[in-house]
């Protein structure tokens, strides 16, 4: 855990100035629109969505309970067919793995498929450090790469940003191209990278895919893309790397067929995306195409000291986005304000784990805890219960600011005294109620200035619920 | 000790609790030796000739564009009029598959210039066959081989996939079941490549555009006998 490069402690600065970006506020009005109905469409087509869901956990923690010995098979089929598989503890031995693989191959330029393992390592200021050139090639990563940026979201790197945005950085950058040529159409733009970013597959003498699953049965790691640039990443260059991570493993094909039932519809709303790649070794003796070596990197980083903790169903996570679409944190503040690669709930839940609770303990308190998370992963992960683990060990730690110990020291007391409570609470009742007015709306309350800032505290009406439900009970 | 021991000592102390290596092992091999499907969406367990419509309906949801033809003889006449009608150059790339190969190309398309292996980045349209499709999500299923290069698959605009209608199936499983019979239990071909439409991307604005990086377009043929 030494390449930490977070802003997670700033959790509650980066909330409040992502609240008063404008552009940034404008971007995340396309995040209901663009994947909630899609995914709800798609779940309700499919009679058995439900079912599925399931199946994906139990046969997702029957390969957990297994993990060992699944790990090991799935070792044994990719060196059985020619391919090499590198374990690595740490980001900093995974950096120099795949660096290693590239120097082996004199590699200058290095295509990448989206790969958010690769985030997590800072693969790409490392390669950059070893003098290689890594060339994102999904387009919103090679958008957020133009612009020195971390991807704000799993599966949409560039949600965060507009059209116009992107047609600015495009003109900035893309300088042979004739300055008073069109580019306000997304088809434009999806059009000009196009043509850039072929010549960069071609002269790329590496290419890095992450991997969605790996296949115990069979050595064979599978991408899940809508662009198909992992597939031109991994076919053109010399040398396959996969970027994995050990709980990616699913025991078979079948296994895998039925997670990926799951993953386009509950991701992008999509019944099955546009390219599911299965590779499998390097190119085989008469091929005529397809690289000639194939490596795996496994990594751990922490992973491991989940199996068996509180945070194990963590690990079911299949990185479908969804529970960031739907989360009304994420949908105000957008991922960057998270701090680290992983934003949204399943970050709150995984950041702390990755790179530890003194770095993202604020995390779990950014929710809600309306539960929309849990309903919508198809993982069945228990986010909300997962983050309140986390906000219990981060009071067990007194990590919390000094106000926040207290306040809730100084609630405990009270709750433990019902008659004490029950006074308080009706003479803060009335004394709100007092305050607030005619309007019933508080836009200020001293101690609450980060809950009112964005909105008004309704002030209580009526006699406290011990109250009410006492005159109620006959 | 190395990362790989260490990783795998630690993996072994947590999961001891549950169950001993032995029989984690004994559980793990069975499970994979068995390769059970799991719960089958009812969608696609149809006769062959509704699972056809249903592979049809379905890749045309996703912008593919379908033709179906009474047998191959009549390829060459269908690749010259869809490139005709796209106002595409009259040449097509296809690997040595033999059946594609065996066509009288000359005969039936005296002025497509056809030419075989993996593709070349100034290709504007390649011809590939699939092994299978998938009729539940209207899904292509290729395989790498000599007779069928990957990067046709991917660097060229316009993709042509031949499929009999014979080898539509239902389900991804049923796929597995015919990979399996062809490569041996445990062995896969390089490549698999799963092709449900064209390509497409999200990324700005989240407003569909096709055509990111792979094909624009992906037209599939459908031999019926
Ligand atoms: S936690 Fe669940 S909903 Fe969120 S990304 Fe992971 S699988 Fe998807």
């Amino acid at each position: 855990m030494v390449t930490v490069h977070s802003t997670s402690p700033h959790f509650k600065a980066n909330a409040r100035r992502a609240l008063g970006d404008e552009q940034l506020q404008r971007a995340l009005t396309n995040v209901p629109g663009g994947f909630i109905a899609k995914r709800q469409h798609a779940k309700d087509k499919l009679p058995e969505f439900d079912a599925l869901r399931d199946e994906a956990r139990d046969l997702k923690n029957h390969t957990l309970a297994h993990l060992d010995v699944y790990l090991e098979e799935y070792e044994a089929r990719v060196i059985a067919s020619g391919g090499h598989v590198h374990w690595c503890e740490t980001p900093d031995e995974a950096c120099r793995t795949v660096i290693d693989i590239c120097k082996a191959h004199d590699a200058r330029t290095v295509t990448k498929g989206k790969s958010m393992v690769t985030e997590e390592i800072h693969l790409n200021a490392a390669m950059q450090a070893a003098g290689i050139q890594p060339v994102e090639t999904d387009l919103g990563e090679y958008i957020i790469q133009l612009r020195g940026e971390t991807p704000s979201h799993i599966i949409a790197p560039a949600v965060h940003l507009n059209k116009d945005q992107i047609e600015a950085d495009f003109r900035a950058t893309h300088t042979h191209l004739p300055a008073d040529r069109q580019l306000e159409e997304g088809a434009q733009l999806v059009n000009e990278a196009r043509q850039i970013l072929r010549q960069k597959y071609i002269d790329a003498d590496v290419g890095i895919t992450g991997a969605n699953f790996l296949v115990a049965e069979t050595g064979t790691s599978i991408i899940v893309t809508n662009e198909g640039n992992g597939d031109l990443t991994q076919s053109l260059p010399k040398a396959h790397i996969v970027m994995a991570t050990i709980e990616k493993i699913v025991p078979t094909l079948e296994d895998a067929s039925t997670i990926l039932r799951l993953l386009g519809r509950n991701g992008t709303g999509q019944e099955f995306t546009s390219y599911t790649t299965f590779s499998t070794g390097p190119r085989r003796a008469d091929d005529p195409d397809g690289p000639d070596e194939y490596h795996v990197v496994i990594l751990d980083n922490g992973r491991t000291g989940m199996i068996g903790s509180d945070f194990q169903d963590m690990l079911r996570c299949i990185r479908c986005g969804a529970c960031l679409n739907h989360c009304p944190v994420y949908q105000a503040v957008g991922g960057h304000a998270y701090g680290w690669v992983y934003p949204g709930p399943m970050g709150s839940v995984l950041t702390p784990s990755l790179i530890g609770v003194d770095q993202a303990g604020h995390l779990p308190n950014a929710s809600t805890f309306c539960g929309r998370c849990e309903e919508v992963c198809p993982m069945r992960i228990p986010l909300p219960k997962m983050m309140r683990h986390w906000r219990e060990r981060e009071f067990e730690r007194h990590l919390s600011p000094v106000t926040v110990r207290y306040g809730i020291g100084a609630w405990a007391f009270m709750a433990k005294r019902p008659k004490l409570y029950r006074l308080a609470t009706g003479i803060a009742a009335r004394l709100l109620k007092l305050w607030a007015g005619k309007t019933g709306r508080l836009e200020a309350l001293a101690g609450a200035g980060g809950w009112t800032r964005h909105r008004d505290l309704p002030a209580p009406q009526g006699p406290t619920f011990m109250a009410q439900w006492k005159r109620r009970r006959p | 000790m190395s990362a790989r021991e260490a990783i795998f000592a630690r993996l072994r102390h947590q999961l001891a609790a549950g169950s001993s290596e032995q029989d984690r092992r004994e559980t793990a091999s069975a499970r994979i030796a068995g390769h059970a499907a799991n719960l089958i969406p009812a969608r696609a367990q149809i006769d062959h000739g509704a699972q056809v419509k249903l592979f049809i309906d379905q890749a045309e949801a996703v912008q593919a564009t379908v033709k179906t033809l009474a047998s191959h003889d009549d390829v060459p006449d269908e690749v010259t009029a869809y490139l005709r009608k796209h106002n595409l150059p009259q040449a097509i790339r296809h690997g040595t598959d033999a059946q594609l190969s065996g066509l009288d190309w000359h005969g039936r398309a005296p002025s497509l210039t056809v030419s075989h292996g993996p593709a070349d980045p100034h290709d504007e349209a390649s011809l590939s066959h699939a092994v299978a499709g998938v009729a539940e999500t209207g899904t292509l299923i290729l395989t790498s081989g000599p007779d069928n290069p990957t990067t046709l698959n991917f660097l060229p605009e316009n993709h042509i996939v031949v499929v009999r209608a014979a080898d539509i199936t239902g389900t991804y499983e049923d796929v597995w079941q015919t990979i399996r019979a062809t490569y041996g239990e445990r062995q896969m071909p390089r490549t698999v490549n799963m092709i449900t439409g064209p390509s497409r991307t999200g990324d700005i604005e989240q407003r569909i555009e096709l055509g990111a990086h792979g094909p624009r377009r992906l037209h599939i043929i459908i031999i019926e006998n």
